[in-house]
């Protein structure tokens, strides 16, 4: 705990405060004592349990500002998808000057560089990929920078591949595990930007003097060594981000004092983290109630209006949609459509039952109306069979009229991580500020499957991956037999799998560290290590075809099984029935055991995600002929959604397949991707409303995880394809985030359209 | 695959019902949305005796055949969606379910005592074989009447309308709440005396909760060709907005606001 600096806004007698300190008619707590924006959230939020009606359109302010960007936005596209990107100055929180939409209309400020849109030179993560990525846009990086990276400077990425070993390097290539960030930055870390706002840079730097200071007796070992290093660093970001706010003219060494403010303050801390990191995932947090306790208290004391505050929200917002990274070729393929994840988690409900729902959750939801469809932030709405119904009704209509937001199970999650967590990503719960992830991408299980019957050689190329084992000899697969050797090849891919993710870890805490994220977390945080798994219900399938159909396999010249005859039909995955459902929750724990058992990095605790991203269709490119009747190349079905065509028991089936899979044992997330005609939805606005809610509570109440929820005519979407330039909002979510449709390569945008509607009717 | 042995519905007393007693199923859809209030989950079952023109489902046409299950075994699968189904319910449809009329007994008595609401999808045909008793298990009829005029009722469908009208009278009686559903095909069943007449029927009907215009699709097409059938209507249009419309202001001449 630490002790009180100046300028306190505490006073002595600690539940009145002055009318003019940053904390007036705040309830005082264990907030004013110690870092714990949970508890000033918790003591001092209104929960709303009403409808829609009070909110309000876009200023003219806005509408303006918007008009704007949206040129900017346009000229982005047509420049092939970089408006411009620096080549010289190398990103730091501090590093450039202040930026600009348009300054006279901005209510919140800030860009990630000089010039709204134009990207950031992040090359901590890699010299080359920073070098490779600017080409791929048409631009080189200005030699004198390379220069000094190579003379003074080594990267992430030359760490990783100093510690890789031969097995990685091959299971790599072969592409059994893919999307690693070896070379990127690996993200999924949440700031408390919260806490910038809620208490000011300075207290937040006293805090982490403290805190060393608290060490100065601690006997030697690594960690401690290496955790006083990371707080000094961590303090010296916190002090760049006040210079960085001095240079927009604003001094952030204390509190915010009004609603404007706070989310200005919030929002610097975010911005210092998008201008230092280029990781895969840069999430918000959890901030709409946190907001709403500055704006009650502003609407009380008369100095803003619902239309001022909507304004500040829609500016905010503005701002999360321009967030940019420069990514390489093979990076876009794998997550397609410039994600960033901006993660916003609403609503949900707290551990003493009242809803975390504000009428600031509605102002969030609502940009997607004032400012139309947008795929970031990545708008994640945390259901509760609880939460009020007016809330749940406006979720389900901007579901259905912008298919933008996603639905994560609170009631499922908060046992876990209580009731201040986010959802970093698109699927990865953490306490806020108290716990952090090492992103880990994915295996590919159903790869993982036909190495199993090869003896570990890679079905493709005939090359061998792994150590030698025994390949499969005979001509039918026979279940038990194939589950025997399909352990034993999950034994080696976890191995494999960890080895790797510990090194990429270890390098990147040395070279690409996120100082000012860090800075805003507790000293003492759980970290997981976030494995995956790509290809569940390929495998699972295939497992189901073995088991209860008959399987032949077809080898080629060389003895290598290259494809699979099946006889019979199978139960497949998607249609609720245990049969093959169980085979699917048996994968996931299973695979999960395996990946408990080894040494992780710092101690991180190993999870594991059943999501894709958009790379199911890499996947599927990388993948031989399946035993479940997949054809080389076909994609996978995206997340844990059961192979398309296959589900043939309705939506509501394929869901139940769906929240089998058990949470205990995938705790980074289980995406399921959900897409609807609206006319299947039911007969009337108010009904499909209805429908979707009950669809929803239905899938929680089963213990489903997440869910992705797109409603469109599938003419829309075909017609977006040939016309792009109509569509320049039309927003799909995608397994985990959403996506703008149009800038996905044709063909994901086919594999939208075939693989994931429900338009049965 | 076994049939019915039978051209007609299966006789026996309906108002036993035994959940051993089986059913010829054809298929179930688990996200029903437009077969009744919220979310439902709906049986179709084999078996009709009409033969509309513009069937969705030509292959439920005539005696129950395929593959059966008890309706111990149907609820047993039915209750695995509890979960979604808590505002919607059960909607048992076809084909025309009252070909089974002990099945349906057996299954909705079923759903009831289990708290679930349902609904009986039929085109009133065969409401004869729907016992007292086995309506007093039904929360909601979705009364499909074809068309008013018998001449027009008679060429989509192949039989007469009486008996529909004959049950519609009865579930009046019974005061069981029913939704009227009418399909506007476009040169079949659009014609204004046809509507008109359809209209001021049901406007004398005191237990009508709503009523429904299902504008002719053709998404049952592909379904003829599958199972080698000529489909009659492959010139017809599907029915526009307008002619909805049109169809909705004739109900409203009798103060019927139809969806």
């Amino acid at each position: 705990m630490s002790s009180l600096i100046n300028p306190s806004p505490l006073q002595e007698n600690a539940s009145v405060s002055p009318e003019s300190s940053p904390w007036r008619g705040f309830q005082t707590g264990t907030w004013t004592e110690s870092i714990d924006v949970r508890d000033f959230i918790q003591r001092n939020y209104s929960p709303y349990t009403g409808g829609d009606s009070f909110l309000v359109g876009p200023s003219e302010r806005t509408e303006r500002l918007w008009e704007t960007l949206k040129g900017l936005l346009a000229k982005e596209r047509e420049a092939g998808g970089v408006l411009d990107a620096d080549t010289k100055l190398v990103g730091r929180v501090a590093s450039h000057g202040p930026g600009y939409i348009d300054k006279s209309l901005e209510q919140i400020v800030g860009v990630q560089t000089d010039a709204p849109l134009k990207r950031a030179l992040l090359p901590y993560g890699g010299l080359r990929i920073a070098m490779k990525a600017l080409q791929a846009h048409g631009r080189e990086m200005d030699p004198e920078t390379v220069q000094n990276f190579l003379a003074h400077r080594k990267t992430h990425n030359d760490g990783v591949f100093d510690g890789y070993t031969d097995d990685v390097r091959k299971a790599r290539s072969a592409g059994i595990v893919t999307g690693l960030p070896d070379g990127y930055g690996r993200g999924r870390i949440i700031g408390d930007y919260r806490r910038v706002a809620l208490y000011g840079v300075d207290r937040l730097i006293e805090d982490k003097k403290a805190q060393i200071a608290e060490g100065e007796k601690e006997q030697f070992s690594e960690d401690w060594i290496r955790e006083r290093e990371e707080m000094s660093d961590q303090i010296r970001a916190l002090k760049d981000l006040k210079k960085m706010a001095k240079a927009y003219g604003f001094d952030i060494s204390g509190p915010a004092r009004n609603g404007k403010e706070a989310v200005q303050w919030t929002y610097f801390g975010y911005l210092g983290a998008v201008k230092e990191q280029n990781g895969a995932a840069m999430s918000f947090g959890r901030t709409a109630t946190f907001f709403d306790i500055y704006f009650e208290r502003d609407i009380a004391e008369g100095t803003l209006n619902e239309e001022a505050v909507q304004e500040i929200i829609d500016h905010l917002v503005m701002k999360m949609r321009i967030v940019r990274f420069i990514r390489t070729e093979d990076y876009d393929a794998l997550f397609s459509g410039d994600p960033t994840w901006v993660t916003e988690s609403i609503g949900g409900m707290g551990e003493d039952g009242r809803p975390l729902v504000t009428k600031s959750s509605f102002r969030v939801l609502h940009t997607l109306f004032n400012l139309g469809p947008a795929p970031e932030p990545n708008l994640t709405i945390l259901w509760s069979e609880q939460l009020p119904q007016g809330f749940k009704d406006f979720c389900a209509k901007v579901s259905i009229e912008t298919s933008s937001i996603q639905y994560e199970n609170d009631d499922l999650m908060r046992p876990y991580w209580g009731d201040d967590y986010g959802i970093a990503c698109c699927v990865s719960a953490m306490r806020i500020g108290k716990q952090m992830q090492f992103f880990g991408a994915r295996a590919n299980l159903a790869k993982a499957l036909l190495y199993s019957i090869n003896g570990g050689r890679d079905e493709l190329s005939g090359e061998q991956i792994t150590e030698p084992f025994e390949a499969f000899t005979g001509d039918y697969l026979e279940y038990d037999e194939l589950m025997e050797r399909f352990d034993k090849m999950m034994d080696w891919l976890a191995h494999t799998y960890v080895k790797a993710l510990n090194i990429i870890h270890y390098m990147h805490d040395k070279y690409c560290p996120e100082h000012l994220m860090m800075a805003l977390h507790d000293k003492v945080i759980l970290r997981t290590l976030a494995c995956g798994i790509a290809g569940l219900s390929v495998a699972t399938d295939s497992l189901s075809a073995v088991k209860h159909a008959k399987v032949k396999v077809i080898r080629n010249e060389d003895g290598l099984v290259i494809d699979y005859a099946i006889e019979g039909d199978y139960p497949a995955y998607g249609n609720n029935d245990p049969k093959a459902d169980t085979i699917a929750t048996g994968l996931v724990e299973r695979f999960m055991d395996k990946l408990r058992q080894q040494p992780t990095y710092r101690n991180a605790v190993p999870t594991q995600s059943v999501l894709t991203i958009t790379s199911n269709v890499v996947y599927g490119k990388k993948t031989g002929n399946t035993p479940d009747g997949r054809k080389t190349g076909e994609p996978f079905a995206p997340g844990a959604n059961p192979m398309h065509g296959r589900d043939r028991h309705g939506a509501v089936a394929s869901m139940a397949s769906v929240a089998k899979l058990p949470y205990e044992h995938s705790q980074d997330g289980i995406s399921y991707t959900f897409s609807i005609v609206p006319k299947a939805l039911g007969r009337t606005g108010e009904e499909r409303i209805e429908n979707l809610c009950e669809l929803l509570d239905g899938y929680f109440r089963e213990q489903g995880h997440h869910i992705n929820v797109n409603v469109f005519e599938r003419e829309t979407l075909l017609d977006a394809v040939e016309h792009p330039e109509k569509y320049p909002q039309l927003t799909v979510r995608v397994s985990g985030y959403a996506v703008n449709f149009i800038r996905l390569t044709r063909e994901q945008q086919m594999d939208v359209i075939e693989r994931t509607f429900h338009s049965k009717f | 695959m076994s049939c019915l042995p039978i051209e007609l519905p299966q006789p026996g007393d309906s108002s036993t019902p035994s959940l051993s007693t089986r059913g010829f199923i054809h298929s179930t859809e688990t996200c029903g949305t437009v077969d009744g209030p919220g979310l439902r989950y709906v049986l179709f079952l084999h078996g009709c005796p009409l033969h509309c023109l513009y069937c969705h489902n030509p292959d439920t046409q005539g005696r129950p055949c395929g593959s059966t299950r008890t309706a111990g075994e149907a609820l047993t699968e039915i209750l695995r969606y509890r979960n979604f189904i808590r505002k919607g319910g059960l909607t048992v449809s076809g084909g025309e379910p009252l070909m089974q009329p002990a099945f349906v007994h057996a299954l909705l008595a079923g759903a009831k005592a289990e708290g679930i609401h349902t609904a009986l999808d039929t085109s009133g045909f065969l409401g004869s074989q729907a016992s007292d008793e086995l309506l007093s298990n039904v929360d909601l009829v979705l009364l499909d009447i074809k068309s008013w005029d018998p001449k027009t009722y008679k060429k989509a469908t192949g039989t007469r309308i009486e008996p529909t009208i004959a049950f519609a009278r009865r579930l009046e009686a019974l005061q069981k709440p029913v939704w009227i559903r009418f399909v506007l095909v476009p040169g079949l069943t659009d014609a204004d005396e046809n509507i008109d007449g359809l209209a001021e029927f049901v406007s004398s009907l005191s237990n009508v909760e709503r009523v429904e215009i299902l504008p002719f699709h053709k998404m049952g097409e592909n379904k003829y060709e599958a199972a080698g059938l000529p489909y009659q209507l492959a010139l017809t249009p599907g029915a526009s907005d307008d002619q909805v419309e049109h169809a909705r202001e004739i109900f409203a001449r009798y103060g019927i606001d139809a969806l």
